[in-house]
């Protein structure tokens, strides 16, 4: 299975230092039935001695029993696995084969040539580097090259080799060999950022796959092995934009609180500034830890446990980020989509979708396109059928974070779950560029918040009172929007209770129920804001989680809470909505205050003693806060 | 070369962490198999670090034959009791019955009811949603197809043919009650870089992999440690002292010992470096039919 070091094997220590520093490389085959890869690789692990003779001996005695190659040995039998495929001749699922040389150590995902088991290739290139692309060269390139080729380019992979194998059937000839090649060239001139190297080949016969062939004189590049060996690697490693999806939490104590995760990308460091999201809390790294040591830092792939400098809430599904270099944040998602199941995509149908350590809840909006990979063609689709590539219009149910597949493989690709079968049935990349910011998505309409502000003479705002019941939240609310309109802006109310009577009817008061209520309030303000309307809102809003989703959702620029902290037995003595006294008789209510603690806001605009202010000084107040930031 | 790179060793590792953490967040109750040998000790140590400086958020669960050499078994108890593991042993008392053994009944039969009939019987028990194993894929033909989460249905069986495509590290833990998932942290691990790795973190594992002056007849080619009693030895079969050592541990009866000089870590690798065959040779659980594996697979054997 390895080099074999027969010479400089005294010192097994420096060996073993030599082989701990060699670098890792990734790569995959792909080809149509029958273009050899399976005998490709079974050379590669052949020619370079890394098959174990009991291995050779079973394969020998299979050799005769299958009689593919008339009792030759038949290399292909070291790695097709599976019965069905031993039996049918061909390679039906992903087999990973491991060898190292002096060099390198190489993980080969051999994958399948067939259509029908695309799905499996896509699942050997998704953490592929390189990719080897057979062409049998008497048949030259196939509707399957296209294809495999397309997808390789699809999922990343920029460096390719053309492998034209089976030369000894055309008579090593070097004219057949310019053909495949111009061929190629014209068609890969239209995939995004690959660069193809060429080399002519006989798998069954070793030509140009460890040694450079005697037959192909006309061939002066490097043997197959030697460029597997020396091709660049960490191209397409992304060093620049720190992102840490949370993993796992890890609290075995009191005093112990980690963040478990691989850095998908970016190098991060002690002392760091940190933004969590999607609630955009911020914090500060206090350390890097590993079972080993603390770090100073991490870097991409490296799994660590991070802790944070502040006790903030941070879950399973977050993303860490630099405060100044942050992914995209949206529910819309623009993507090309590998469909991987027999029941066709449709527009309308809810997935799962799993991007990072977040899985969320999601539908396939429209289909833009569908990708005809013969010549990458756009054709116009209402659906994906398996195997169809296009590209889709995805709306989530709740806002992620991510990147452009290109910059970053880590957060820019996702996988589809069925809801009912729990089946994998598709792989998407992400393209950012166009994704829109929710900013500009509402209305669709031609009149832009700057012209709104310009008529209305002011900035939408929500101005948010929060506090528990009969602290004064709805009469400060209208209390504000009487000056506001008096002074002719235009603004309205948004109440939690008034909610509750519409649109939130269905909601328990309960602590779940409380958090949907303000989730759906956050929306209605943003929809009023982005109207251009200044919303005065008044709502509980009992704990900073809520609270938090609800800046998100409004925008933390563009919403002012204020904190109405009078006395408690102010609030019971004034009872506007009569659950002080019903909580007296029933004990199993739940009032925020009373019941259980309300959660004071770490970080507020303003905050008011409604029990010893009047109105009007409460409201001067809050217009004073407005001016200075230039809302009106 | 860039600054930030990671050897291949540390690439391993930390993919393993992070296939060992995604199960710890994504399913209810988890569980560790534990097989005592040189992987499920390199899988035990990464798990370790995956959760430091936390403990292990699931149990380990060792499936006894009754058959293992008597080592094994000592090495499994200091293990636990030194790192302090929550360690479920789990051994198939209808074979006991039964008095199933390697000798009377075969290697296939013993190996279904107290390996497999045993795992499924513990796991069942146990209501485990997922559970590791320490397969590697370069060990045998089947398993280098064998996905990293690998579904299992409510009767266990693995359908190679119809594998959830798994791309990137975006591993899919979504089943239905009853179902499972098999998975294989060291699946991209070479037999070299588990040594290498033990050699490394300087990581406990049980003697019997040192070459030392052993007791063993010599049964259809194959040299069988005498471990106790049980062994029927026949008048024609004389029992020999040689220096040797495995290469994998199972059940002493189905396993093969090499004559070997190494007695330490390095020596090991050396040996191995210059060896013809593969590790999976000794044991004679694999070699039936050609696809025996896949079968077993097929029927919930790891």
């Amino acid at each position: 299975m390895n080099e074999h070091p027969e010479h400089g094997m005294a010192d097994i220590k420096a060996y073993l230092a030599q082989h701990e520093r060699k670098e890792l490389l990734r790569f995959l085959t792909c080809g149509s039935v029958d273009d050899g890869k399976s005998t490709l690789i079974g050379r590669l692990l052949h020619d370079s001695k890394l098959i174990y003779e009991d291995q050779l001996a079973a394969i020998e005695a299979d050799s005769l029993r299958s009689g593919n190659l008339d009792g030759k040995l038949d290399l292909s039998l070291l790695v097709d696995g599976l019965q069905a495929e031993r039996e049918q001749g061909i390679t039906i699922d992903v087999a990973y084969r491991y060898f190292s040389t002096a060099r390198r150590k190489f993980i080969i995902a051999d994958t399948p040539g067939h259509e029908q088991y695309t799905r499996n290739m896509a699942t050997g290139a998704s953490n592929c580097e390189l990719a080897i692309i057979l062409i049998d060269a008497r048949h030259g390139v196939l509707t399957q090259t296209r294809r495999h080729s397309f997808i390789v380019s699809l999922l990343g992979i920029q460096r390719i080799i053309v492998a034209v194998n089976k030369m000894d059937l055309v008579e090593y000839s070097e004219e057949v060999f310019n053909r495949i090649r111009d061929e190629y060239l014209e068609f890969s001139a239209k995939l995004e950022g690959v660069e193809p190297r060429f080399i002519p080949l006989s798998a069954k016969l070793g030509d140009n796959v460890v040694h450079t062939s005697p037959n192909m004189p006309w061939y002066q590049d490097q043997p197959l092995m030697t460029m597997l060996e020396t091709v660049e690697l960490s191209a397409n490693r992304n060093f620049t934009d720190f992102r840490f999806p949370v993993q796992y939490v890890n609290r075995p104590n009191a005093n112990f609180r980690g963040y478990c995760g691989t850095v998908a990308s970016g190098v991060v460091r002690k002392g760091d500034d940190v933004i969590v999201l999607p609630s955009g809390r911020k914090s500060r790294i206090k350390s890097i830890v590993t079972f080993d040591e603390e770090l100073e830092l991490a870097f991409a792939n490296m799994a660590v446990t991070l802790t944070l400098e502040d006790e903030i809430d941070v879950g399973r599904g977050d993303l860490l980020a630099h405060p100044d270099n942050q992914p995209v944040g949206g529910n819309r998602i623009d993507a090309t989509v590998v469909w991987m199941a027999e029941q066709a995509l449709l527009p309308g149908v809810q997935y799962r979708f799993k991007l990072g350590a977040r899985t969320v809840t999601g539908t396939v909006k429209s289909v833009r396109h569908v990708i005809d990979i013969a010549n990458l063609a756009e054709r116009p689709a209402a659906r994906l059928e398996l195997n169809e590539i296009g590209r889709l219009d995805i709306v989530l149910e709740e806002t992620v974070h991510f990147d452009s597949y290109r910059e970053n493989r880590a957060t820019g690709g996702f996988i589809l779950i069925d809801r009912l079968s729990n089946v994998t049935v598709g792989a998407g990349m992400i393209h950012c560029e166009q994704a829109r910011s929710p900013r500009v998505v509402h209305s669709g309409g031609h009149v832009s918040s700057e012209e709104r502000a310009a008529r209305y003479g002011q900035r939408p705002v929500t101005i948010m009172f929060i506090g528990i019941s009969g602290s004064g939240k709805s009469t400060l609310a209208h209390a504000l929007e009487r000056r506001l309109f008096d002074l002719g802006r235009f603004s309205t109310v948004l109440d939690g209770k008034t909610m509750r009577l519409g649109i939130s009817r269905d909601l328990p008061h309960d602590a779940e129920g409380r958090a949907e209520n303000l989730r759906r309030s956050a929306h209605v303000a943003r929809f009023l804001n982005d109207s251009g309307l200044i919303c005065c809102a008044a709502f509980v809003a009992p704990n900073e989680d809520s609270r938090e989703h609800a800046l998100s959702v409004i925008g933390r620029r563009n919403c002012y809470l204020v904190y109405l902290n009078p006395p408690l037995d102010a609030c019971m003595q004034r009872d506007p909505s009569g659950l002080y006294a019903a909580a007296r008789e029933d004990e199993s209510a739940h009032v925020p205050g009373l019941t259980f603690p309300y959660r004071a806001p770490a970080e507020v605009q303003l905050e008011l003693d409604t029990s010893a202010l009047s109105v009007e000084k409460c409201v001067d107040q809050v217009m004073a806060l407005m001016e200075a930031d230039q809302v009106i | 070369m860039t600054a930030y790179n990671l050897t291949h060793l540390n690439q391993l590792e930390a993919e393993s962490i992070h296939i060992i953490r995604e199960v710890a967040a994504a399913f209810e109750n988890p569980v560790m198999l534990y097989s005592i040998g040189k992987d499920s000790s390199v899988m035990l140590h990464l798990a370790r670090k995956a959760f430091y400086p936390g403990r292990l958020p699931f149990p380990l669960l060792h499936v006894d034959t009754t058959w293992k050499f008597r080592e094994m078994i000592a090495f499994r108890d200091a293990q636990a009791k030194k790192l302090g593991l929550d360690l479920i042993v789990h051994i198939n008392e209808d074979g006991i019955k039964d008095d199933i053994n390697p000798f009377d009944h075969g290697s296939e039969k013993h190996t279904d009811i107290m390996k497999t009939q045993a795992l499924k019987q513990a796991l069942n028990k146990h209501r485990f949603d997922a559970a590791f194993g320490g397969a590697r894929r370069d060990e045998e033909k089947s398993r280098a197809k064998e996905r990293v989460f690998s579904f299992r249905d409510g009767n266990h069986v693995w359908d190679p043919r119809n594998q959830r495509p798994e791309l990137w590290s975006l591993y899919n833990t979504h089943i239905n009650k009853g179902e499972s998932i098999r998975v294989f942290p060291l699946s991209n691990w070479t037999e070299l870089d588990v040594w290498q790795y033990i050699y490394l973190n300087d990581i406990d594992i049980v003697p019997l992999y040192f070459a030392r002056r052993r007791p063993v007849v010599n049964v259809d080619g194959v040299d069988i440690l005498v471990d106790d009693d049980r062994m029927p030895l026949q008048k024609n079969q004389p029992v020999t002292i040689k220096k040797v050592r495995f290469r994998t541990l199972g059940c002493y009866p189905l396993t093969g010992a090499v004559e070997s000089d190494a007695e330490t870590l390095p020596d090991i690798i050396r040996e191995m470096l210059l060896t013809t065959s593969s590790e999976r040779q000794g044991r004679l659980i694999d070699s039936d039919q050609a696809a025996s594996m896949e079968q077993k697979k097929r029927q919930g054997y790891f």
